[in-house]
Parts: structure tokens; sequence; C-alpha cells
């Protein structure tokens, strides 16, 4: 039913033919292919993987970042993980980003998925995808302060209290200007009424 | 605004004399767009979730999908504990097949350690993996069909789910935060007469099933509001990153059970049913479609189960049989060690995906060769179908969005994490 999965070798040959310049380190961890590049070649890469017909992987399935603190020379690492449907095979792609300038270029003009994942990342990580149409918070509010997943955000921390927002959607109902349709303008009833209750 | 004449009624009721003015065409006709909030407790998004959307009429202009109020820091929970102490809150990620997270956790963290579980456990893994699967999907149908009127369906399916859970019940311990999985295998063999029961529960099920199929599948309400709306072609579909059945929906054979088969998915003979459109009819016929594949799928599991234990035998990963812990000084250091440091995969990072009711659900762990995860990430495939949300709602009338939210099965644990 399937045509068979490449094989790692396979892929990892047709990856060096056509961005090999740009990879830093290419390793096999069990059974994945990583693959490690600048930052300044993400865009390259990642349009390379998406539009070579040889390796075709156009599903983007993932964006996440791992913090490594003092670990690395690095403090960041953004992951991205590839999957090509008429190959059967992943890739996951890893650029390093400085502490200082914690920006990546965006995915989001080859795959509308990168969207809401690099905004997740943002929200969580603070590293700034350029390029991006829409980078706000997601799953937390604009108020927060501080991005929660880096390691030096405390686990007991406790947020401030957000004061009570203005209503961001204004009610277009408001505007409308238009006369009641129905008036009544004598009430005869009520006042009989109120003069039998008076009696 | 024109200033119209103001025109005397006398109703002659009660005497009560009321005046209006004759109406002209287009005259107070409110024809600029209009903002609707909906959300983030709306009676008829199950889920909490937020849509800003502009229509103009009916049709929607533009929408703003905002997720997140569910949000519990589950990335963040797991750095702090074990490896299998993260088992209860994956119960948490999609509450309504919390056994496919377990075992996706499980799986994660088997390929980190490289250990497999046995064979006997795989199968294990399959059957309850295929029930959820079949009980997340009747949830999704029966309160979809609920919404477009169809209540009956939505009964049958509840009481099928019901049939289904108690299965789940019966090995489990529990019906929805189940916590069965382990790293290495499963934390209880099958109960006796399992096979047996699984076979009443699922003709009943079958039955059901029938019922439902004939009120909803060729049900004209149902289909006018089903059919041709919230369309996405194709390339749509891959480029927002759909997976499972918002993706086959579309037409685009992809299952991870079929493309990357784990657990011994490779030895059961079971069909991927596709769509052909993209629009919610499909996402719905999918749907439907599954759920007999996998109740297929867990008659092979149960006929061919396999002896043999049901998680490795190795002191470091998983606990030892309670005699050796009682009776022997090695059987006791190796159950203290791993209750007070847990299991320690080797340094590394690893993903690793499983086919989820709604998707691909995969988790990216990174190991620092401690006892906790330095780092887990949870691929959400709900998150993700989100995204598409907007594409999809663009022009079809806001009557449409409760459909269209339905058929994306959005669960909020899974969401918002």
């Amino acid at each position: 039913m399937v045509a068979a999965a490449r094989s790692i070798e396979e892929l990892s040959e047709v990856l060096s033919g056509a961005c090999g310049q740009c990879l830093v380190e290419k390793v096999v961890e069990r059974g994945d292919l990583i693959v490690t590049v600048l930052p300044n070649d993400l865009a390259s890469v990642l349009r390379t993987c998406k539009e070579n017909p040889q390796l075709d992987f156009n599903l983007l399935v993932d964006i996440t970042a791992v913090d490594w603190m003092d670990a690395r020379k690095e403090r960041f690492e953004v992951v991205y993980q590839l999957l090509s449907l008429s190959a059967r095979s992943r890739l996951c792609i890893k650029v390093a980003v400085s502490e200082d300038k914690p920006e990546v270029p965006t995915a989001t003009g080859l795959w509308n998925g990168a969207n809401f994942l690099e905004r997740e990342v943002w929200d969580m990580f603070g590293i700034r995808f350029l390029g991006h149409p829409d980078l706000r918070r997601i799953l937390l509010y604009e108020e927060f302060v501080g991005h929660p997943l880096r390691k030096d955000y405390p686990v007991q921390a406790k947020q401030p209290r957000v004061p009570l927002r203005a209503p961001e959607v204004e009610n277009t109902a408001r505007r409308m200007q238009r006369p009641d349709l129905v008036t009544i303008s004598s009430r005869k009833n009520t006042e009989e009424k109120s003069e039998q209750k008076t009696a | 605004m024109s200033d119209g004449k103001l025109l005397e009624v006398d109703f002659g009721v009660g005497g009560i004399t009321t005046q209006a003015r004759p109406r002209e065409m287009g005259d107070d006709l409110h024809s600029e767009s209009m903002i609707v909030n909906l959300g983030p407790a709306h009676p008829a998004t199950h889920g909490t979730i937020r849509i800003v959307a502009e229509i103009s009429g009916e049709k929607i202009l533009d929408a703003d999908v905002d997720v997140g109020y569910l949000h519990r820091g589950f990335e963040k929970m797991c750095e702090t504990v074990d490896y299998n102490q993260v088992m209860p809150y994956t119960d948490r990620l999609n509450y309504v097949s919390p056994i496919i997270n377990n075992f996706g956790w499980c799986h994660t963290i088997e390929k980190l350690l490289e250990i497999e579980a046995p064979k006997r456990a795989q199968y294990i893994r399959v059957i309850l993996s295929e029930i959820s699967r079949v009980s997340d999907h009747l949830t999704c149908l029966g309160a979809s069909a609920m919404e477009l009127g169809a209540f009956t369906v939505m009964l049958y399916m509840m009481e099928a789910r019901e049939l289904l859970w108690d299965l789940l019940e019966e090995v489990t311990g529990a019906r929805l935060t189940v916590s069965f999985g382990r790293v290495g295998g499963v934390k209880d063999d099958l109960t006796d007469g399992f096979g047996d029961k699984m076979k009443v529960v699922f003709k009943q099920v079958r039955e059901h099933l029938v019922n439902c199929d004939r009120l909803l599948t060729r049900n004209r309400i149902f289909i006018e509001r089903m059919c041709d709306i919230a369309v996405l072609s194709k390339e749509d579909a891959i480029s927002y990153s759909l997976t499972g059945p918002m993706l086959r929906g579309s037409g685009v054979n992809y299952d991870v059970r079929k493309a990357f088969p784990y657990s011994s998915y490779d030895e059961f003979d079971f069909e991927v049913p596709l769509g052909s459109k993209g629009d919610n009819y499909d996402r719905f016929l999918v749907r439907f479609h599954e759920m007999e594949q996998s109740l297929r799928i867990c008659e092979q599991a149960i006929a061919k189960l396999p002896a043999g234990p049901v998680i490795v035998d190795d002191p470091h990963i998983a606990l030892m049989p309670k005699d050796e812990v009682y009776n022997s000084i090695d059987g006791m250091i190796n159950h203290f060690e791993l209750v007070m440091y847990g299991v320690k995969p080797p340094k590394g990072s690893v993903y690793h995906a499983v086919e989820g009711g709604n998707g691909e659900l995969g988790f990216y762990v990174v190991s620092d060769g401690s006892g906790k995860p330095y780092r887990a990430h949870v691929r959400a495939p709900s998150f993700i179908h989100m995204g598409s949300m907007r594409k999809m709602l663009l022009g079809v009338n806001i009557s449409d969005l409760i459909p269209t939210f339905g058929m994306i099965n959005m669960i909020g644990g899974e969401c918002d994490r």
C-alpha cells in the first residue's frame, strides 16, 4: 500500500548533497537523523528541505526549544521536526540560539502550521521569530511576566494580579443609531390601575 | 438615516397608541461588519476557547482563535518529577483517550532507554489504545451530532462509550485518569475472561454504531449542515501541519500506525479510511469508519495475544515482584533506588509519535542522565489543529462554527497543556 520508507543513510546522503555546507553537525541518534545548523542558514535549510523534491519534507510536525542554561555555549536550542509524507522519513533540525540575541527566522512563509508553534515558543522561551506576522503570546496572557519554560523561571513563581482589562472588543452594536420602532405614548391603563389602587 | 414621518398606529387594545416610523428599504439595516465574541465559556464550545469573529450578516469575515485558558504548565511540571510520575499528568492531556497518552509517553522513554516492551505488553497496549480511540471518536461525533440536533445519536454513542469504559475500568481500575502505562510495559495483565467480555461489549457497540449510522450518515439535515463546509484542500491540510482524522479527511494517507509502526501495529490488518473533499462531513466519515477498524484491531490482538510478562525484567526500569523486594537484599535496594531516584535514561534527546485520537501525538524528551526529564514537550494535535481553524472559518456562516469546532475535536487539556 505505502512505498517503502527511505533509509536513514539514503536521506543523510541526499541531505549532504543538497545543503551539506550548511550542516554543522549530523548525527544518527536512536534511529533518528538529527542535524544542527547555524541560525543564519536556518531559513535556507528549511526551504531546501521542503522544496527539494528528493527531500520533500512537506509537513512541519513540531517546533520547540530547549533551555540549556550554562551547559552549552549558546543558551537556547530551537528544535524542528519535519516529516516527509512521500518518503515516510523524519528529520530533526536543531539550531543554537544565543541568550543575547534570541532570534531565528520564521518558518511561517513555508508552512502555515508554523504560526501557532512559533507563537508557543515565543510565549514559553522568549525566542523571537523574525518575520512572524503575529507574534503574540498564545497559551499565556499578555500581562504575564517572564517566559515560564526558561530554566531560571522558578516552578513555584507567582504572577502579579492583572487589573481588569478594558474590553478589547468594541461592542459595535452600541454604535447603531436607530430610533425605537415602538414607543408607548400614553399609559391610560396604568394610570387607571394606579387610581384604583389608591382608591 | 432619513427622518421618516411618524405614523400613528392605533391598536385599539386598551387604548394604547403606538408610534412607528414606516420602514424603507436599506433605511435602518445595520450593514457594517460586527465583532462577535464567542467564549471562553460558551455552552456550545465543549472546552474553554475564545473565538473573536468578525461577521457580516451571518458570514464570518475573520476570526481570531484564542487558546490557552486551560494552561497548567504540563511541560514545566514534567521537569520536576521522575519519568514514571509523569504518567498521571499525561492522563490529563487528552482526557477522552488517556491511555493513548500514557503509552505515547512510555514509548518515548523506551526509545530513550533503547528498550522494547515485552510482546504481551505491546498487544495489551494496542487493545487498550484502540478501545480508547473508539471512545474518543464516539465522544467527538456524539457531541457534534447533538449540536446539530441529533440528540438520540448522542445518547446511543454515550452508551457505547460507557460500555467501552467499563472494559477499560475492568483492566485499569479507573474510567478516565487511568495512569496505566509504565516505562517498560503496562501496570497489570488483562483480567481473566477479558476477551469474552470484550466480545459481548463489541457486539453491543456495533449495534449502537449501526443505529447511529442509520440516524446520521444519510440524514438530510446532518448532511446539509456538514457537507462542503470548512473545506481544506490536501495542500492546505499539509501546510497547516494537520494529522489524524483531519488530515485523512482531506484525503492524505498518513497514519502513524501505518507509516511508522510502533507497538506491533504492523502485525494487524486494518484499513485507513480517507476522505475525498476535506469538508466536515469527510472528517465525520473518517472518524466513523475508523471506529470499526479499531474494533477489528482489538479482535485480532486478543485472538493472538502472546503469553509472557507484561513489563520488562530490568530492576533499573521496572519495580521487582514484591516477594523479591521483601525477601532479598538486592530486591529491596533496587526497589528503593527506583522509587527514590526513578528511571535514569542515558543523555540524549528523542522524538517519538503515536497515533492519538486526534492525530499525531508526539513527545520530545531531553534527558541529562538524571532521574527527571530535562525537558519534555508534547506535540499536541488539538493545539496544532486550532491553528487551522481561522482558515476553515473564513467565509462560512456563524452557525457552522460549532460543527467545524466539533470536528476539530479540540480537547482543552491537550490543546492548552
